[in-house]
């Protein structure tokens, strides 16, 4: 366990410290999703509707930004040797990198995504809905990021690799994503929805630290 | 001070390693008593790198095993971990991190319940001659400093296994020396060192390993 905060206090103090990344991926989701007004005109009624999906299509694309930088800089400078080498089991180290990427990447889009949706007209009923699947939404994608993320180590133009690989993965979490926010807008229950958002964090909680660690021995042997 | 329980030998037997279609080394034996130290010689591509990286658990030996006493290291890695420093090619210091704050990591990690973690930490600077430079940020620091810091670790969390990839490299003669003492009072404390080296590096009573005796010879004629 303190190796384990020890490794999200370094990843923190890292991002911070260097600042581009958590900065790079908010400006990307801001300026993206300001876009839209302009494209398809200010209409309320038209941004009202595609809000939803706007919003998070958006996050999945900004989520991506950052992923491939979640491995790489240790792969290169020789830290994740000795991160595979510690007293510890691989997928705590894992679990630990994923939850600084999420702090520093997916906390800023929660943040960022209410002032937006206000920006494209989301009726009022879906904010606490929006923020909900953000909550668990994001964590999902920075888990299933890492896999990507390990699978690519080493390979050039390891990036676009990355969003082949993942972005079909990341559908489901869209689907149940916008789901309950369309209905919560609809004035009806969106408890199924985010249920099964919660069903999909549940299976990825376990199941991508493993597939992680994994294709990051791969990445060194 | 010495190790508590006293290590046992650390053996390899019948070692094979494939890398990239190509065996590297093929029916190599080696052993390691507590207080000893190895020198892997060869040539380069002899698969010293190879052989250390099997050592630490990195690679899996094709065929053979690695053995710390009677038990297969690779049985549990996390213990294999927590008794065995590597230090390889790279140095894994982060540019924006400062020496110490690299230094402290790395020792938390290995050892999280050492109870004197910064007086560890600032020993093993000292002892580097580090220790003016425990604010300067990673990024500002020369090869030779930055390798300094790598070796730093061998003594901010103690473990008795030490398996250094060419250590030497940049390093000046002053820091030549202070690594050979080190190593002198590990092995004196009833540690190990493996250390891969082309340079001559002083290690009283080491025994010598030539990768090159193990190369297999016609290996495209066996397939």
């Amino acid at each position: 366990m303190i190796r384990f905060l020890e490794v999200v206090r370094r990843d923190l103090r890292l991002a911070l410290r260097q600042g581009s990344d958590s900065i790079m991926v908010v400006t990307f989701f801001v300026l993206t999703v300001v876009l839209f007004p302009f494209g398809i005109g200010p209409e309320s009624g038209i941004l009202e509707r595609v809000a939803a999906g706007v919003l998070w299509v958006t996050a999945l694309l900004a989520s991506l930004l950052s992923l491939d930088r979640l491995f790489q800089a240790d792969y290169e400078d020789g830290s994740l040797e000795l991160l595979v080498l510690t007293p510890t089991p691989l997928e705590i180290v894992v679990i630990a990198k994923v939850v600084a990427h999420w702090l520093t990447t997916g906390l800023p889009l929660l943040v960022a995504a209410p002032i937006l949706a206000v920006l494209l007209h989301m009726n009022a009923d879906g904010f606490t809905t929006l923020l909900l699947t953000m909550l668990v939404g994001t964590p999902i994608l920075s888990l299933i990021g890492g896999i990507g993320a390990a699978l690519v180590l080493g390979a050039r133009r390891g990036g676009v690799l990355l969003s082949l690989l993942i972005l079909p993965l990341y559908v489901p979490v869209l689907i149940f994503g916008v789901g309950a926010i369309d209905t919560a807008v609809q004035a009806r229950d969106a408890t199924p929805h985010l249920l099964i958002l919660s069903g999909l964090l549940a299976v990825a909680l376990p199941l991508s630290p493993w597939a992680t660690a994994a294709a990051l021995r791969q990445a060194l042997e | 001070m010495s190790f508590d329980p006293a290590p046992p030998p650390f053996n390899g037997r019948a070692l094979g390693c494939i890398r990239g279609g190509r065996a590297v080394f093929a029916g190599l034996d080696f052993s390691v008593a507590p207080g000893d130290a190895l020198v892997l010689l060869g040539p380069n591509g002899s698969g010293k790198s190879s052989l250390l990286r099997v050592m630490a658990g990195l690679l899996r030996p094709t065929v053979g095993q690695v053995l710390w006493g009677d038990i297969p290291a690779g049985e549990d890695a996390e213990a294999h971990a927590a008794r065995t420093h590597y230090v390889g090619h790279h140095d894994a210091i982060k540019p924006v991190l400062s020496v110490a704050e690299n230094l402290r990591f790395w020792a938390r990690l290995h050892e999280p319940h050492l109870p004197t973690a910064s007086k560890a930490v600032d020993g093993a600077l000292e002892r580097f001659g580090l220790s003016h430079l425990r604010d300067i940020p990673g990024k500002m620091l020369s090869a030779g400093q930055k390798r300094r810091t790598n070796l730093a670790r061998l003594l901010a969390a103690p473990s008795p296994l030490w398996l250094l990839d060419e250590p030497t490299t940049a390093l000046d003669k002053a820091s030549i020396k202070v690594l050979e003492a080190v190593m002198a009072e590990h092995r004196a404390k009833g540690g190990m060192v493996v250390l891969s080296t082309h340079q001559d590096v002083d290690l009283p009573g080491a025994r010598e390993l030539h990768l090159d005796e193990f190369t297999p010879e016609s290996w495209e004629d066996e397939e």
